[in-house]
């Protein structure tokens, strides 16, 4: 049998301000993840919640969250030196092939597009990561990524930094000149399947991360299933190829609340 | 093949069944456990009225086995549309696992699910983790065993399974008193216990509900112990489940009783494709030591 998979209590080393309602956690651990992973964060007699890994160094890893709920406030009251359990880490990961990258975060799902950024340009890689926010103060990332040599573009919803629009529109420009190898995303649904589509369109292959109400996080309870194929995103995802994510019925439509009942988006 | 089985006259191409509580959410899940090779799947208990369970986690791993507690999440009649994404898709017996908290809405609900046409309805009177919510289960007490699969049996026009609890002193009478109340076929056993994990670094219980019901190879002597117990109190088929992760455990419960087996926390220790695995050791054993049928090892372990 492997290792006895159950919460690694660790304290949180350091808590970093990123944007309006987000923060980076940092814990020292050598976590040994690869970038699309996730782990199950649990905070004791709270709740224990799916997060990406947003940073990784061989000593630390840091996941970066959006204050959207109970859960996500109760974390945010946390101090640095506090306890909170881990799993993971969990699921797949973004494959880094070709040379000339493109990575698209909309929001809080520039986490996991920081850890690959990172990743493939060690790997020599050439990375433009167009980083989508709603407006200047929820924009993050942006300094971590130029200090790593990322190509790093900013759209807002309204214009008051960086490029107005969508991060699709920046994404749809760079497809139209044509040597981009691959496009990787994570973020709203709405977003992933335009860049899914936009990919399909262009002949160019993408993968992003998708997003469904997670509980046991073993592949057991069937809750995160993706109608279509019947994968599990806490185990044949959370990443998966665009082509693969167009088939599905429920892509970019609806997703299941923690009843199991359906919900449109 | 050797390793069919049948259920009331309903034919399994292999002895192993996906167990209520996993992989079950969905119609797709199913789907694609039968992929995987089960001979039929049984969905995650469905209730009239929606339920979210209980808060994460509602799973954790231990030495032998897991502690769950999802607290009998459902999505409602609504989640009888996963029945009927899986009945346009696939073939394979499907068993409609159904919950409610009283006697008089098993009813309502195994009504309800038969729209769908599952080829059985499991009436899941067991569940160890609701006790909060509910008090005891029905399967701890004969008669109110006994009253659910009358009305269950009354709103149904397939073969009714019932589950029942390893948490009772004499599990032969609810059998029998099941039994007579109609079942056509026992389901044993839903998870032992409960129990509790305690994470020693936070003092806390690491399960929101405390307490959860204990799956896996843990409790296999348990299941089969129960199985062995009601063989001998009943004339109905069995299935068996607990802790079944190999063909081997399989040929065992089946040895002491059962037509067919649950599958269930197998599934982490051998992946999804853990039905066809086991139907292939089941079918190598039975090769290798000359049983033509299932049913040829069917309760032989008895004296």
């Amino acid at each position: 049998m492997t290792k006895l998979e159950k919460p690694l209590v660790l304290e949180i080393k350091k808590i970093a301000d990123e944007a309006e309602s987000t923060k980076t956690f940092i814990f020292e651990h050598n976590l040994e993840a690869k970038p699309g992973q996730f782990i199950m964060l649990w905070i004791p007699r709270v709740d224990e919640k799916p997060i990406s890994i947003s940073f990784q160094d061989g000593k630390k890893f840091g996941i970066t969250v959006m204050k959207v709920g109970e859960f996500t406030k109760k974390l945010f009251s946390l101090k640095e030196g506090d306890k909170v359990g881990i799993r993971g880490p969990y699921g797949n990961s973004f494959n880094i092939e070709g040379e000339n990258l493109v990575l698209v975060g909309g929001g809080c799902g520039c986490g996991p597009m920081g850890f690959l950024a990172d990743t493939a340009k060690k790997a020599g890689k050439n990375v433009n990561f167009i980083i989508g926010a709603k407006n200047k103060k929820y924009l993050m990332f942006e300094k971590r990524m130029k200090n790593s040599g990322v190509n790093t573009f900013v759209t807002t919803d309204d214009g008051s930094y960086g490029m107005k629009g969508y991060s699709t529109d920046l994404l749809k420009e760079m497809l139209e000149k044509n040597n981009i190898s691959k496009v990787y995303s994570c973020g709203p649904e709405v977003m992933l399947k335009k860049v899914a589509e936009l990919c399909r369109e262009f002949g160019i292959p993408s993968e992003i991360s998708m997003e469904r109400y997670m509980k046991c996080g073993y592949g057991l309870c069937g809750q995160c299933c993706i109608d279509g194929t019947g994968d599990r995103v806490c185990m044949e995802g959370p990443v998966f190829s665009g082509e693969k994510m167009l088939k599905s019925e429920e892509f970019g439509k609806y997703k299941r609340e923690k009843s199991g009942r359906r919900v449109n988006f | 093949m050797g390793g069919q089985t049948e259920l009331c006259g309903i034919k399994l191409r292999n002895p192993t069944i996906l167990a209520s509580g996993i992989m079950g959410v969905t119609g797709a899940s199913l789907i694609k456990c039968i992929e995987n090779g089960a001979g039929a799947v049984t969905c995650k208990s469905i209730s009239l009225e929606e339920r979210k369970g209980h808060p994460n986690p509602i799973l954790v791993q231990y030495e032998h086995g897991f502690l769950n507690a999802v607290g009998l999440s459902s999505a409602g009649a609504e989640g009888i549309k996963e029945l009927d994404y899986y009945k346009r898709k696939c073939k394979e017996p499907l068993i409609a696992s159904i919950f409610a908290p009283t006697a008089e809405d098993f009813g309502d609900i195994a009504r309800e699910v038969s729209k769908a046409k599952p080829d059985f309805i499991e009436a899941n009177i067991s569940c160890p983790n609701v006790q909060d919510e509910f008090g005891k289960p029905f399967a701890t007490d004969p008669g109110l065993a006994a009253e659910v699969t009358r009305i269950v049996k009354k709103n149904s026009r397939v073969p009714v399974i019932v589950k029942l609890s390893p948490n009772v002193g004499n599990i032969k009478e609810i059998a029998q008193a099941v039994e007579k109340a109609g079942a056509d076929i026992i389901n044993a056993i839903n998870t032992a216990g409960p129990g509790m994990a305690i994470d020693i670094r936070t003092a806390k219980p690491v399960l929101a509900n405390k307490s959860g019901g204990i799956s896996g190879p843990a409790i296999k002597p348990i299941a089969v112990k129960c199985v062995y117990d009601i063989r001998e109190a009943v004339k109905v088929p069995i299935i068996g489940t607990g802790g079944i992760t190999t063909g081997e455990d399989a040929i065992e419960i089946i040895m002491a009783g059962a037509s067919a087996v649950g599958i269930g926390t197998a599934v982490y220790y051998r992946g999804i494709d853990v039905f066809k695995k086991v139907a292939r050791e089941i079918e190598e054993f039975m090769e290798k030591e000359g049983y033509a049928r299932i049913n040829d090892m069917m309760g032989i372990a008895h004296d």
